[in-house]
This record gives structure tokens, sequence and C-alpha cells, in this order.
């Protein structure tokens, strides 16, 4: 299999990566991982004329704390740099755990957390527990960059807000109050499956008492989707395991899962019913978030 | 960034540095070329398999910068300035490298497609953790699909190349 040709172009900063984005508009493409472009290129799904590649980057694979703002995670940190990140073992767990269950690890040692996003596929395994803990996004065009929270970026499968110009250099995870959160996904084998259905959860506790919770669905609707009705049902309440069972049939009545060969629409609903009860309790028992 | 050529027909090259094995080749290869038949077609090294293409069988696998990765998905011009190891590169002066050995006398090779790819994934595996548990090693070649199903002894032979350490 071979690539159709395109012109290649490596640029030194992001400005320049900007401008070039600008010059070429939708006959160019970001290559960061490349697992997903030249996979689609193969296929013959995407025939770019330009390739701007975000290798000469070095900067944007770093992952950093910084107070008052939060975690900053560049956007091309690979799966297994997040996966090893001892800042983020120590602080995210869950997202440390998200990025090292999906795809294999010959793909988590290229695959980035930009192109995870910027895909914008509804099995996209990192998105759900970014947006439970409520992750912002950075975006850098050529008119000047903008902060939006992840959960706006996505617009459809394959589509979300994100300009012909820009990049998207990092994902924020604000600090937060949250006293667990965790990261459940179904697949049909447990190495090189996309998920069938995953939850995402971040929950608040106080004793018995839930006083925030974040519930966030994968290939569970065209995009990655809070779970806000569920999450109402949770709200201020005294955790019982009747009431999980209730924020699981929540999650499941209000999300909108396609039938594909990896899952019908009903066996994904129910998959969602379960996965949000088990994804909530585990959040709630766990010592980290 | 390698230094570009353009040809007559207007179409660009680009002079690229792979050092493959502890040597640098010079190649001079068109942007969309991808490294697993810049090393097969190029460089003779044809040790590196070609299955799937897309990044699911782990046939391709070489060692860029000590990790694993498919080379069927990486462009040849991304690769400079990385290490590249090939299945090639393992073993020194003739002599196979002790995990090899483990791989011929644990009966871990049927017919050898997958052999050079699962032998850097578990190489790459005891690089970085010598004595790794059955389960890790399960991990580091789950990325590395054996058609003739022998991973009972694959598995069998990591960890006993481990244990001779
Ligand atoms: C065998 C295999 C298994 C996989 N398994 C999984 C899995 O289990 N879970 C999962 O979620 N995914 C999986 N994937 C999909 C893919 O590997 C991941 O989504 C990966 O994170 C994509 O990142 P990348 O850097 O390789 O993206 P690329 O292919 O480089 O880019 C993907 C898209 O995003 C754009 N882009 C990339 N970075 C940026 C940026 N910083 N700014 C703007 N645009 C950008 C590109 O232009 C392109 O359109 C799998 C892929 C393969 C081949
Ligand atoms: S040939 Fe590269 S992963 Fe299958
Ligand atoms: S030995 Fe035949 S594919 Fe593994």
């Amino acid at each position: 299999m071979y690539l159709p040709d395109f012109e290649y172009y490596q640029p030194k900063s992001l400005a320049e990566a900007c401008r070039l984005m600008t010059k070429f508009g939708s006959r160019a493409r970001i290559l960061a991982g490349g697992t997903d472009l030249l996979h689609k290129m193969k296929h013959e799904q995407l025939a770019p004329e330009v390739i701007v590649s975000l290798k000469g980057l070095k900067r944007l694979k770093e992952i950093t704390y910084q107070k008052g703002v939060g975690v900053i995670i560049g956007a091309l940190a690979t799966q297994n740099d997040i996966a090893g990140s001892a800042l983020l073992q120590e602080k995210y767990l869950s997202v440390c755990e998200a990025a090292h269950h999906m795809a294999n690890n010959q793909i988590r040692n290229v695959g980035t957390l930009g192109g995870n996003i910027v895909n914008a596929v509804p099995s996209a395994d990192l998105p759900p527990i970014l947006i439970a803990l409520g992750a912002r996004i950075r975006l850098m065009g050529n008119k000047g960059e903008r902060v939006m929270p992840l959960e706006e970026f996505f617009t459809g499968v394959h589509s979300s807000v994100i300009e012909a110009d820009e990049i998207l250099t990092e994902v924020i995870i604000p600090d937060q109050p949250s006293t667990g959160s965790t990261y459940i996904r179904f697949g049909l084998r447990r190495s090189g499956a996309l998920a069938v259905v995953a939850v995402a959860a971040a929950v608040t506790m106080e004793g018995q008492t839930c006083r925030d919770v974040r519930i966030a669905l994968g290939a569970a609707a065209p995009v990655p989707m809070r779970a806000r009705q569920a999450e109402t049902v949770l709200s201020n309440r005294v955790i019982t395991d009747d009431l999980l069972e209730e924020a699981g049939v929540c999650a499941a009545r209000e999300c909108s899962p396609r039938s594909s060969i990896r899952g019908s629409e009903e066996y994904r609903r129910d998959l969602v019913r379960v996965l949000t009860r088990r994804a909530l309790q585990k959040a709630i028992k766990e010592g980290h978030v | 960034m390698a230094r570009t050529l353009t040809d007559d027909q207007g179409i660009k090259r680009y002079l690229v540095n792979l050092k493959v094995n502890g040597d640098t080749h010079t190649v001079m290869v068109k942007g969309n070329a991808l490294l697993v038949n810049v090393l097969r077609e190029e460089l003779d090294l044809t040790g590196t398999k070609k299955g799937c293409e897309l990044g699911d069988c782990g046939s391709c696998t070489v060692l860029l910068d000590g990790k694993p990765v498919n080379s069927c998905l990486v462009l040849a011009v991304e690769a400079e300035g990385s290490e590249i190891t090939t299945i090639e590169g393992v073993a020194r002066n003739e002599n196979l490298d002790k995990l090899q050995e483990s791989f011929v006398n644990n009966a871990a090779i049927q017919c050898g497609y997958c052999t050079p790819g699962m032998v850097l994934s578990a190489k790459a595996l005891l690089t970085r953790n010598p004595h790794p548990s059955e389960t890790e090693v399960r991990e580091a070649i789950s990325g590395n699909l054996c058609r003739c199903t022998g991973y009972v002894n694959i598995v069998k032979a990591v960890l006993a190349a481990a244990e001779q350490e």
C-alpha cells in the first residue's frame, strides 16, 4: 500500500505552521502521529495535496503543571507519554489508564492526544475522561488563539469547530474538587479494538453525598457527550446502589448510539446503563482522581 | 529538516539520513515514502515484514529510539534524527541475541512471519523491564499478531530469555 503524492512541510514554529495552513487551507492537513491520517490516505478517504508536519514543534510534547492553571498536556504528547507521565499518574491516574488501554503499544508510541481529539470520532478514548474532568483546549490560528471547553469542540462525526488554519496546541485539566474519577471502556478484545461503549465519570463526594458529578459517554452518540440527566439524578443526593442504577438507566435513555459492526444500538444502550453504574461506583470508591 | 531536490517534472525529493542499526544511510525519497518500504526496498532490510499495512498486525515493527512503532505508518522523512533498529540489528556479529535463541529453543517460531516484530517488541520490553511478569509480556506483544497463533510459546520464550538475564 502506497500513499498518494503530496508536498511535505516541517515548520519550525507554530506561527509558521499556522501560516502554511492559512496559505493552503483545505488542500492541506496537519500530520501529528499519522496513525489516523496515513491510514485514511491509504484507504483513499483523504488525499491532501499538502502535509504540514508538527514533528518540529518539540515543545508541544511536554506535560507540565502550572499553579493556578492546572495540568497542561501538549497536543503532541503520545498516548504512551500520557500513560507513563509521573505527573499525570499522581494527579489524574484515570487519564493515564484511558491512554494505556487504547489501541496497541505500537500505536500508543506515536498516536498523539491532539490527533485523538481533532480526529473527532465517537469512539476516541481520550475525550470522555478529559470532558469529565472539565478540560479545556487551546487552539492557535492566524488570528490568534482561543481557549474553549473540550466538550464544545465536537459538532459531529469527523467534524468540529476547528478552522482550517488552526492547530490544537494543548489540553488543560484545571485543578478541581473532584474526589474520584474513572474511565471504563468496553471493547471486543483487550488490545487493538475500538471501544463499543465507554463511560467516564468524575465525582465530588462529601461523605455519602454526591456534591458534583460529571459523566461523559464515548461511542454512544455522534460526539462524546455529557450524560446531563444522569448527573441530575445524583447531584446533592445520598448515594445508594439504586440511585446509581437509576443514573445508568437515565444515561442509556439520553444517549443516541448507532448500530455498527461493533454493536447494535440496543446493545450499546444497555452497555451505557451498566458501564455508567460501574464507572460511578468505581469513581466513588476510588482514592484517586 | 532534510535537503530537497526537485526534478524536471517538478517532483520534490528529500535527502534523508537514516540511522539504522548503528549505520547512517543517506537515501533520496519522496515525501510520501513510508519507512517500511524504504527499509525493504532501498536498504534491502527485508526482515521487516508487511502484513496489514494499516497498523493492526505489527509485522512491520521497528524500534524508533528504542520504542516499537509500526513502520507502515511512519513517513521516511519523519524518521530522520531517530535511531532505528530493525530485526537485522538485533544479532551481534552473526550471533543470535539471547532472546532470539530463546525463540528458537522454545519453538516460538512457526511460519516466522510475525517473528521479527515479536522479537523487537519483546526486546524493547526487556530493555526497559528486564524481569517482566507474564501479563507485562502479553501486553508488550499485544500489537503483534501471530497468524499461526503461537502465543503460548512466544510468551514462554520471552519469559525464559528474561530469566537468563
Ligand atoms: C490499529 C489502530 C488502532 C487504534 N485504536 C484506537 C483506540 O483504541 N482508541 C482510539 O481512540 N483511537 C484509536 N486509533 C486511532 C488513532 O490512532 C488515534 O486517534 C490517535 O490518537 C490519532 O493521533 P495521531 O497523532 O496519530 O493523529 P494523526 O493521524 O496525525 O491526525 C489525525 C487528524 O487530526 C488532525 N490533527 C492531528 N493533530 C492536530 C493538531 N495538533 N491540531 C490540529 N489538527 C490535528 C490531522 O490533520 C488529522 O486529520 C487506532 C488507530 C489504529 C491505526
Ligand atoms: S504491516 Fe504495519 S502494522 Fe501491519
Ligand atoms: S509464526 Fe506464523 S505468524 Fe507467527
